[in-house]
């Protein structure tokens, strides 16, 4: 009896992360297979980390939340760090590692309010915290135990091919070339049922997400 | 040429009795809590009590305020902010309480509590944010919420035949606390006016005339879906039209009976 | 007249509380009274937004209390009434509950769990079991039916007006954070084309006519003069819970036909990992059964105590410190050779199918 399909995925609040997550189990429901999307939360409306875990099965679903994932997604630095409990060894970590990566709130900038008591230390190197560059890329927390880790250029694409805000899909493109775990059809039909509405507002943005979704495919050769 | 390094030095001050470790706070962008929560950190500071105030707060995006401020601080039930500070003024009368909460915690679930310590005139400042929704459950209506202002509860629009009147809280505390009691309303659009009422109401504390309340009408763009211009209308324009800024009641102006 | 909230059997992929809804819907609920509170707030979101089409309403109150108490209100004028809460807010309708029971009130509330004790997470727990079943100042003379996936969610909620309006006990639907957020399958159905016949409501106040002649007042009160004329009352009781519990005692076995080396006992979702756990250790040869009481109150005493006589050791796993263990606990009492209780508590916190099919191998 084959196991479920155990996805997780994490991104700033913002990112797209529960679009991609619900994406992934609507389709597999369309396709009559057993599916289980369930976001994790906080208290906060807005901000921190945002986590979904996606299970797809043929037979039925256990406990929705589990430890460690198949197919494990980072769309910004915090998510690396935030997901890895849920990497083990037959893990495929999939991250986007654009030099023009949207920068995540670096609190030792922000954080820098002068009260009555400023002093010289308090001053921020600003070089040094640049992101993208290769030196912020090697501090990277990236899991060095996964089955495959692999990064995708996708704020890159999206931005230079696109919009920046259709990276997650670029993303989500990869993850289904690389892993096989959907075909592209039932996707788009997904897409179609949560978001048709403001593609008949807004035909391009139809083409601007199936572009997206077959551009990430582009990027990837598949590993599972 | 001012360098980069020195823009960045260039930041807006921060209270004292503000907990630089837990800044950034978490509030949403555009939310009023922030402005707020600085009004009261500047009174702290000016009426030098850091040391003497106990600060409560509520469910509901109050409670991330927990901790917001080098005070001793305590987050507590839904609505049970007022009656918990309360006790620690019953016990420890030489602190300055004072309880922090959104429009549920006064109005709705902490309402008898709210009625029953004004009507008592129990000397603790209540500082009550009002933004018209239950902001961290997700957008429900709440006793504040406008006649015909869409929210998660009231999603066609308050109705005030179904729904009821939105409610009037500092009136009403106004209402029912004997003379010594400070009552007020300010805003987040004029956090200098705002400021100067909160220290008026922890100053009645301090000289123990009585109760103190301040209302501030505050934002939330998060759960009013709206841009910053919209969200300053609101706050401007459509909520002092219901919710009239000002002093209602203050020691010693009483009116004849 | 009202067009059927469902047009046939609907197959669907929506969240818990949007189930809730739907299913409150097609019971014909007519009015649900609330107050926010994380993780059942959409509940009410998809209540209100469904409800102008049908002619149902909503009440939004001042709290819990207020929620269940109106709640009482409206079932004794004679509406298929509800409410729906969490954590905090089922530590606050205790006490309309306890009317609830004391005056036979058939009121019926969807609890979704929550970390506690207190505010403590909006997330998940099992932690509410002791508190749902048996959270007011009386013997606990209420219905409490534990669902493990959202098909069970949609069939209980619409169940759960019938038991309560057929045998006038409160009646709970004990769901959780998980159950309320995540997303699942399940065919929605009117419960007439499945052959179901709703329980008609009936008022207590408000009936037609003029009282003290055309009919008897109707007169309720919940207070009592002295000791033995409560005795008496519950006594009636007593007897109406115990003819009721054969004909609404539920549960689900696997496995335990035999006898079995290990038995696992789990509630709610967490019977989902339990089963596909079970299911697993089966397969690979192992003598390993599972016992789920989905009504867990009334609890189904006998049923267990048949299943664990027959094991040589349970595994009782839940996401709370021992509550569910102790309705295990007190329904096994005076058994011969009561098999050792292996405990897999996780207050607060989820436990996959790995962690049970663990704890089971180590107890074999």
């Amino acid at each position: 009896m084959a196991k479920p399909i155990k996805i997780a995925l994490a991104g700033e609040g913002g990112q797209g992360v529960q679009l991609v997550a619900e994406l992934l189990a609507e389709a597999a429901h369309q396709e009559g297979k057993e599916a289980i999307y369930i976001p994790n939360f906080g208290v906060e409306q807005r901000g921190g980390v945002s986590i979904a875990y996606v299970q797809i099965a043929d037979e039925y679903i256990g406990a929705p939340r589990f430890k460690e994932g198949d197919i494990v997604v980072a769309l910004s630095d915090r998510a690396i760090t935030r997901v890895q409990p849920h990497v083990g060894p037959d893990t495929v970590f999939v991250y986007d590692n654009s030099e023009l990566n949207t920068p995540g709130p670096r609190d030792e900038l922000i954080g820098q309010q002068f009260n009555h008591h400023q002093t010289d230390s308090m001053l921020i190197d600003i070089e040094a915290n640049r992101v993208g560059t290769e030196e912020h890329q090697g501090k990277l927390d990236l899991p060095k135990n996964a089955k495959k880790v692999i990064g995708i250029a996708a704020t890159e694409v999206a931005k230079n091919e696109m919009t920046p805000r259709v990276f997650n899909m670029v993303i989500l493109g990869a993850v289904l070339k690389a892993t096989g775990v959907m075909e592209l059809e039932p996707i788009q039909k997904a897409l179609e049922k949560k978001i048709g509405s403001k593609f008949e507002r807004n035909p391009e943005l139809r083409d601007l997400n199936y572009k997206a979704l077959s551009r990430g495919m582009e990027l990837v050769d598949r590993v599972l | 040429m001012v360098e980069e390094n020195e823009l960045l030095a260039i930041q807006p001050s921060m209270p004292k009795s503000w907990n630089a470790a837990t800044k950034p706070h978490k509030f949403c962008p555009g939310c009023g809590h922030g402005i707020v929560l600085k009004c009261i950190g500047e009174a702290i500071d000016e009426l030098g009590i850091q040391d003497r105030v106990v600060f409560g707060c509520d469910i509901g995006c109050s409670l991330l305020a927990w901790d917001f401020f080098n005070c001793d601080s305590i987050q507590t039930h839904h609505g049970r902010t007022t009656p918990v500070v309360t006790g620690v003024k019953r016990a420890r009368p030489d602190r300055i309480v004072i309880a922090y909460m959104g429009d549920g915690g006064g109005y709705a679930i902490g309402s008898q509590h709210l009625f029953n310590s004004a009507t008592r005139n129990e000397k603790i400042t209540v500082i009550l944010v009002n933004n018209t929704n239950y902001g961290m459950t997700g957008g429900q209506m709440a006793p504040t919420t406008l006649p015909g202002q869409k929210t998660e509860t009231c999603p066609y629009g308050r109705d005030v035949e179904n729904d009821g009147y939105p409610t009037k809280g500092p009136e009403a505390v106004a209402a029912v606390t004997p003379e010594g009691a400070y009552v007020a309303r300010g805003t987040m659009a004029k956090p200098r006016e705002l400021k100067k009422y909160i220290k008026k109401a922890l100053e009645t504390q301090m000289n123990g005339t009585g109760f103190s309340f301040v209302e501030a009408l505050s934002s939330c763009p998060t759960n009013w879906r709206t841009n910053a211009a919209d969200m300053w209308n609101m706050v401007e324009d459509s909520m002092p039209k219901y919710y009239k800024p000002g002093e209602l009641k203050v020691p010693g102006q009483g009116k004849e009976e | 007249m009202a067009e059927k909230p469902i047009q046939g059997e609907k197959k669907a992929f929506m969240t818990g509380n949007e189930v809730v809804a739907w299913a409150a819907l097609a019971a014909g609920a007519e009015i649900m009274y609330g107050y926010p509170i994380t993780p059942q707030n959409e509940i009410m979101h998809y209540w209100t937004r469904m409800i102008p089409k049908h002619g149902r309403s909503f009440m939004q109150t001042e709290d819990e209390l207020s929620a269940g108490f109106t709640t009482l209100g409206g079932v004794m004028a004679g509406k298929r009434a509800f409410t729906a809460t969490a954590g905090p807010g089922n530590v606050l309708m205790q006490e309309p509950v306890s009317m609830a029971e004391m005056m036979r009130i058939p009121i019926v509330l969807v609890v979704q769990q929550r970390g506690g004790p207190s505010t403590a997470t909006v997330i998940y727990a099992q932690q509410e079991v002791t508190l749902t079943t048996f959270g007011g100042n009386g013997e606990g003379f209420r219905v409490v039916y534990s669902p493990s996936n959202h098909q069970e969610l949609f069939d209980y909620t619409i169940k759960a007006f019938n038991t309560a309006w057929k045998y006038r006990f409160p009646t709970f639907v004990l769901g959780d954070g998980y159950q309320a957020k995540m997303r699942d399958s399940l065919v929605m159905y009117n419960p007439e084309e499945r052959g179901v016949r709703m329980v008609d409501s009936e008022p207590f106040v408000g009936k037609p006519g003029m009282p003290g002649i055309d009919r008897d007042p109707g007169h309720f009160r919940n207070t009592y003069n002295i000791e033995e004329e409560l005795e008496e009352v519950l006594l009636q009781y007593i007897e109406d819970y115990k003819r009721m519990s054969p004909e609404v005692i539920e549960y689900k076995t696997e496995g335990i036909e035999n006898g079995c080396d290990v038995l696992v006992i789990a509630h709610g979702i967490v019977a989902r990992a339990a089963l596909t756990a079970v299911t697993a250790m089966r397969g690979e040869g192992l003598k390993v059964g599972y016992f789920r009481p989905i009504t867990l109150r009334p609890f189904p005493v006998d049923q267990l105590r048949e299943a664990a006589q027959k094991a040589k050791k349970l595994v009782v796993a839940e996401s709370a410190y021992g509550q569910l263990n102790r309705l295990v606990k007190e329904a096994l009492y005076g058994l011969n050779n009561p098999p050792e209780i292996v405990e897999l508590f996780r207050p607060g916190v989820g436990i996959t199918d790995e962690e049970i099919v663990r704890k089971t191998k180590s107890a074999l």
